[in-house]
C-alpha cells in the first residue's frame, strides 16, 4: 500500500514496485510520481513538471476518455493503459511492444508478398505467349519491385524484343539496338541463362537511354537480374528505381528474386510451348486438308472433321491437284485410311505424297492405283486405304468427270432437278489385295450440278434426336436432293453442319466430303474466289 | 443520288437539320438499292452475279465498310426474314450464305500503316451461323486491326492454342442460338483464364445482350459496328482472375441443368414414344414426319437446358414463341407443341425450377386450347 502526497489517499497497487514502467499524471498534466522504470525510460520527466516527452502519452492523456495509445520510446515501441486513481490522477503503465510490433508488421509484410506472389504466379502462368508473360512481368515487376522495369526475352536474334514498362503502367513493345547488349554490365551474362548470375547493381547514371522509359526521370538505382529459366534461358529482368530511392534492402533483393524465378519459369515455359508448336505447325501443314478453291472454271469445296475434336488432323484426306503438263485434267481424290488420329494422319501424308509423284500418270487411274497398291504392300504399314479419284475438266459450261472408286462409297451426284444417282464405280481397296481391279464411270455435270465424294463416317454417323439411328445413305441423298443448284461450298457445309448435328456430343468417326460443281451463273469467266479454310486465318 | 437541301420554303425552321438528315438517308438508300440488287442475284445463286454487284456498289463509291454491313450484312439479314417466313428452304438459306461469304472476299484489303492490335474472332462450338463473325471480322480488319478469323464452331481447345500461339489482345465470340450459350461459358472462362478480356456477340445472348454480363464476358456489342467501336475506344477491361464457372451461376448448384442436359437423348426418346402412345395419329407419320416430330422435341429439350443454364425463363419462352410464329408460317398451329411439353413436365416432375420454364414457355405458346377441341 502506498500513501499519496497529502497522505489522504490510498492506493490498493504500488507505483514503486510494479513490474512495469508507470507514471502517475494529474489532471492538470503534471507529474505526480513515477516509478525507477519509468524514470528510467523517460529520463526528461520530473515529478510536479508537466508530462512533455513522450508527446504521444502526453496528447493521450489531454484527450479524455482515452483507453489505450501507443508510439516510439527511444529505440522501443511502447503501449500505455491508464487507470484513474481515486483521487483524479491518472496512472499510466507502460507496457514494450517492441518486439511484437516487428513481429506484425514483418508479417503483414510477408503476407503481401505472399500474396502478391500468388497473383502473379496464376497472371504469369495463365499465358503461355511469350510477348505476354513479358507484358505479365515488366507489369508486375514495375508495380512492386521498383517504378519502372524492362523484360528482355532471350533469343538468337541480333535485336532481342524488350518490354518497357514506366511507372504509369504503360507498356512498350521494342527491341534492343544492334550490339547494344555487352555495353550494359551484366546483361549479356544474364541473358546467356548459365552459369547462373547474381543479380547485378549498376552505376545509374551509366544506364543507356533505350534502359531508360521516355520522362523517367533522373535514375536512383538499377539492377539486372536474371530469369532462370530451368534448362533454357528465360531473360532478363531490369528493375529502375527514381532517385532519390537507391539500391534494395537484403529483403528485398531476396523478394525480387522469388519473383524472378516465377517469371522465369513462365517464359521459358512459353517459349517451349512456341517452339513445339513451331514444329508441330511444320510438321501438320502438309496433313491439314487443303484450302479448295474454283480450278478452270470448276468449283471444288470440302469439309473435314476430325474424330477426336481437339485435334486437326485424323485418317480421312482430300486433295485437289490442277491440271499440269502431262494431265489435262484436273484430279480431285478423297480417301480414307484404316484407323484414327495421328497415326492414321501420318500414313494419309504419305498417300498423298505418292499420288502427287504419280500425277503425270493422272489420266489412267487404273494404273495409278496400282501403284499405289503396290508401294503400300510394300511399305511397313499394315494399314489400308479405300479412296475415289475424279478427273475434272469442264466443256463449255459443263463438267466432265472421270470417277473411280477403289473400296469406296461411290461418289453421289445431283442433279438439276434434284435426282440423285450414284456414279456406277467400284474396285478394290488398296493395301491389301496383290491385284487390284476398278471400274471407272464417265459423267457431265450441267451447271448447278454436283458431284459429291465422301467418307463413310458421313453415312455411320450415329445420333439423329433420338441418340440411336445411323445417317445412312437414304438420308445423305434424301439431303442432296435439296442441294440441287447449290454453290459446292453451300453444299459441303449443309451436309457438315446436317452430319454434325446428327451426331451432336456422341462419338464419330473421321468424316470428309468434297464436292465438285458445275459453277451456275451467266459469266463463262472464271472467277477465282478463294476463301480461307475454318481453322485458319 | 447527291446530298440536296430540301428545297427552301419560307419561314421553315431548321432547315439545317432537315437537310443533315437527307445526307444520310441518302447514303442509306444507296445501300438499300445495291442490297436489293445483290439479294436478287443471292436469291438466284448466282454468285458472279452478286460479285459484280458487290464491284458495281464499291465503283460507285460506297465504302466498303458501307458495302459489307448495309449491303451483305442487309441482304445476309434478309435471307433469316425469307426463311422465318417459309419463303426460303433451309438449303437455299444455306447457298445464299454461302455466296454472300465468298462476295466478301471482292472487298479491298486495306493494309494499313499501323496496326491498331490483335484480335481473333470466333463462333462458339457447335455454332454454325458463321457470317456475323465474318462481317465483324472484315469490319476490324478493314478499321486497321490483325485479325485472326477462325469461322464457324471452333472447339474451345482450339481457340486457346490460337490466343497462346498469337498473343491476342482481344477475342470476340459469336452465338447466334440461346443453345450455344453452355458451350459459349466455357469458352469465355477459358480465355478469361488465359488473362485475355473477351467480347461476345450474335442473338445467342440475347438482343439486350443480357446473358453476356451473366456469364461474365468482358463486352458485349449488338452489331459489328458497334463492336468496331468498342475496341476502338481503348483495351477491354483486364478479365477477372480464374475462378470456377459456377461461381457465375450459383442456381447451377440444384443440379438441373446438369440432369436435363445429360438426359436429354433418353428426354427425347421416351417424350416422343408417350407421345405415339397418346396420339393415335402419328401411327399415321411416315419417317420423315416422324424424324420432324423427334427433332422437334430434341429442341425444346436443348432450349430448355439453356434457360436452366442462365437460369430465364424467357429465355425458353422466347424460344417457343417464336417456334410458333415458324410454324404457324408453314401452317402447323404452335399449341401443337404443348403435348410435347406437358410430357416432358411428366418425366422432370422432381425439378421445380424446370416446371417454372415449361409453365413460362406454355404460357408463350397462347391461352390453353379447349379439352375438346383436342380430342
Amino acid at each position: 500500500m502506498t500513501t499519496s502526497p497529502d497522505g489522504s489517499r490510498t492506493s490498493v497497487v504500488s507505483v514503486t514496485s510494479a513490474p512495469c514502467p508507470v507514471v502517475v499524471v494529474d489532471q492538470g498534466g503534471h507529474v505526480v510520481e513515477l516509478n525507477e522504470a519509468a524514470a528510467g525510460l523517460l529520463p526528461e520527466a520530473r515529478v510536479a513538471e508537466t508530462l512533455t516527452s513522450p508527446a504521444w502519452l502526453a496528447d493521450a492523456h489531454r484527450t479524455a476518455g482515452e483507453t489505450r495509445a501507443d508510439g516510439e520510446v527511444g529505440e522501443g515501441f511502447f503501449s500505455a493503459r491508464p487507470s484513474v486513481l481515486p483521487g483524479g490522477d491518472t496512472a499510466w503503465w507502460l507496457v514494450e511492444e517492441t518486439a511484437h510490433r516487428s513481429a506484425v508488421q514483418e508479417l503483414e509484410l510477408e503476407r503481401e508478398r505472399t500474396r502478391f506472389l500468388a497473383e502473379a504466379s496464376s497472371a504469369l502462368l495463365a499465358s503461355l505467349n511469350l510477348s505476354r508473360c513479358m507484358e505479365v512481368t515488366a507489369r508486375l515487376a514495375a508495380g512492386r519491385l521498383a517504378d519502372a522495369a524492362v523484360v528482355i526475352a532471350p533469343t538468337g536474334a541480333k535485336r532481342p524484343p524488350m518490354v518497357v514498362c514506366d511507372p504509369q503502367g504503360t507498356l512498350q513493345h521494342s527491341t534492343v539496338p544492334v550490339g547494344a547488349v555487352p555495353t550494359v554490365p551484366g546483361l549479356a551474362e544474364a541473358l546467356q541463362g548459365f552459369p547462373p548470375v547474381p543479380s547485378r547493381w549498376i552505376e545509374p547514371a551509366s544506364a543507356p537511354d533505350w534502359l531508360v522509359p521516355e520522362g523517367f526521370g533522373e535514375v536512383g538505382s538499377l539492377a539486372i537480374t536474371p530469369l532462370p529459366g530451368h534448362g533454357v534461358p528465360a531473360g532478363a529482368l531490369v528493375l529502375l528505381r527514381r532517385a532519390p530511392r537507391t539500391a534494395f534492402t537484403e529483403s528485398e533483393e531476396a523478394f525480387s528474386g522469388l519473383f524472378a524465378a516465377r517469371a522465369g519459369a513462365a517464359m521459358s515455359a512459353a517459349r517451349l510451348y512456341a517452339e513445339q508448336n513451331t514444329i508441330t505447325e511444320t510438321l501438320m501443314r502438309d496433313l491439314l486438308p487443303p484450302a479448295l478453291r474454283q480450278v478452270q472454271g470448276v468449283e471444288f469445296a470440302g469439309g473435314y472433321r476430325p474424330s477426336v475434336d481437339t485435334d486437326r488432323i485424323g485418317g480421312d484426306f482430300y486433295d485437289v491437284h490442277p491440271p499440269g503438263e502431262e494431265c489435262a485434267d484436273s484430279l480431285a481424290v478423297l480417301g480414307d485410311v484404316c484407323g484414327k488420329g495421328l497415326e492414321a494422319a501420318v500414313l494419309t501424308g504419305k498417300i498423298r505424297n505418292t499420288l502427287q509423284a504419280l500425277l503425270p500418270m493422272g489420266d489412267d487411274h487404273a494404273r495409278m492405283l496400282r501403284l499405289l497398291n503396290n508401294s503400300l504392300l510394300n511399305s511397313r504399314h499394315t494399314r489400308f486405304v479405300t479412296m475415289v479419284m475424279a478427273s475434272v475438266r469442264r466443256e463449255d459450261r459443263d463438267v466432265l468427270l472421270r470417277l473411280t472408286a477403289a473400296g469406296h462409297p461411290a461418289p453421289l451426284i445431283v442433279r438439276g432437278d434434284g435426282g440423285v444417282e450414284a456414279a456406277d464405280t467400284g474396285g478394290s481397296l488398296i493395301g491389301v489385295l496383290p491385284r487390284i481391279t476398278s471400274r471407272t464411270a464417265d459423267i457431265r455435270l450441267a451447271p448447278g450440278e454436283t458431284c459429291l465424294l465422301y467418307t463413310d463416317g458421313v453415312t455411320e454417323a450415329k445420333g439423329g434426336p433420338l441418340g440411336d439411328a445411323i445417317f445412312g445413305e437414304q438420308r445423305l441423298r434424301r439431303v442432296l436432293g435439296e442441294c440441287a443448284g447449290m454453290p459446292a461450298e453451300a453444299v459441303v457445309e449443309r451436309i457438315q453442319m446436317l452430319v454434325a448435328e446428327w451426331v451432336g456430343d456422341g462419338r464419330h468417326d473421321d468424316i470428309a466430303v468434297l464436292a465438285i460443281t458445275a459453277p451456275k451463273g451467266a459469266h463463262l469467266s472464271a472467277v477465282d474466289g478463294t476463301t480461307a479454310g475454318r481453322y485458319t486465318a | 443520288m447527291t446530298a440536296t437541301p430540301a428545297p427552301e420554303r419560307d419561314g421553315e425552321p431548321a432547315r439545317h437539320r432537315v437537310g443533315a438528315r437527307l445526307v444520310s438517308s441518302t447514303a442509306d438508300e444507296r445501300a438499300s438499292d445495291w442490297a436489293d440488287k445483290l439479294w436478287s442475284a443471292v436469291r438466284a445463286a448466282d454468285e458472279y452475279w452478286a460479285q459484280d454487284v458487290v464491284t458495281g456498289a464499291l465503283d460507285a463509291g460506297l465504302p466498303p465498310e458501307t458495302v459489307l454491313l448495309e449491303v451483305i450484312g442487309a441482304a445476309q439479314h434478309r435471307v433469316g426474314v425469307e426463311w422465318a417466313a417459309n419463303r426460303m428452304t433451309v438449303a437455299e438459306e444455306h447457298a445464299a450464305t454461302a455466296i454472300n461469304d465468298r462476295v466478301i472476299g471482292a472487298l479491298p484489303v486495306r493494309r494499313p500503316d499501323t496496326v491498331l492490335g490483335k484480335v481473333t474472332v470466333a463462333c462458339v462450338d457447335k455454332e454454325w451461323h458463321a457470317l456475323p463473325a465474318r462481317l465483324l471480322a472484315e469490319t476490324l480488319r478493314l478499321r486497321g486491326w490483325q485479325v485472326g478469323y477462325l469461322g464457324a464452331q471452333v472447339p474451345t481447345a482450339h481457340l486457346i492454342s490460337h490466343v497462346h500461339r498469337t498473343g491476342a489482345d482481344a477475342v470476340c465470340l459469336s452465338a447466334a442460338l440461346s443453345t450455344r450459350l453452355p458451350a459459349a461459358h466455357a469458352a469465355i472462362t477459358a480465355v478469361q483464364a488465359v488473362g485475355v478480356p473477351v467480347m461476345v456477340g450474335g442473338l445467342g445472348f440475347a438482343a439486350d445482350g443480357r446473358y453476356a454480363s451473366l456469364l461474365g464476358a468482358d463486352a458485349w456489342a449488338p452489331e459489328a459496328r458497334a463492336a468496331a467501336d468498342r475496341l476502338a475506344a481503348g483495351p477491354l477491361p483486364a478479365p477477372r482472375p480464374p475462378h470456377q464457372a459456377t461461381d457465375d451461376l450459383p442456381h447451377l448448384a440444384d443440379q438441373e441443368y446438369t440432369m436435363v442436359g445429360r438426359t436429354a437423348r433418353s428426354l427425347v426418346r421416351e417424350t416422343f414414344q408417350r407421345l405415339e402412345q397418346r396420339f393415335p395419329a402419328m401411327a399415321g407419320y411416315d419417317d420423315a414426319q416422324r424424324e420432324r416430330t423427334a427433332e422437334d422435341i430434341a429442341h425444346i429439350v436443348d432450349f430448355l437446358a439453356a434457360a436452366l443454364y442462365v437460369d430465364d425463363c424467357d429465355l425458353f419462352a422466347g424460344f417457343l414463341s417464336w417456334t410458333g410464329e415458324i410454324l404457324a408460317a408453314r401452317g402447323v398451329p404452335a399449341l401443337s407443341l404443348l403435348p410435347a411439353l406437358d410430357l416432358l413436365e411428366e418425366q422432370l416432375r422432381d425439378f421445380p425450377r424446370t416446371r417454372r420454364t415449361l409453365d413460362a414457355g406454355r404460357a408463350a405458346l397462347g391461352p390453353a386450347p379447349d379439352p375438346e377441341t383436342l380430342e
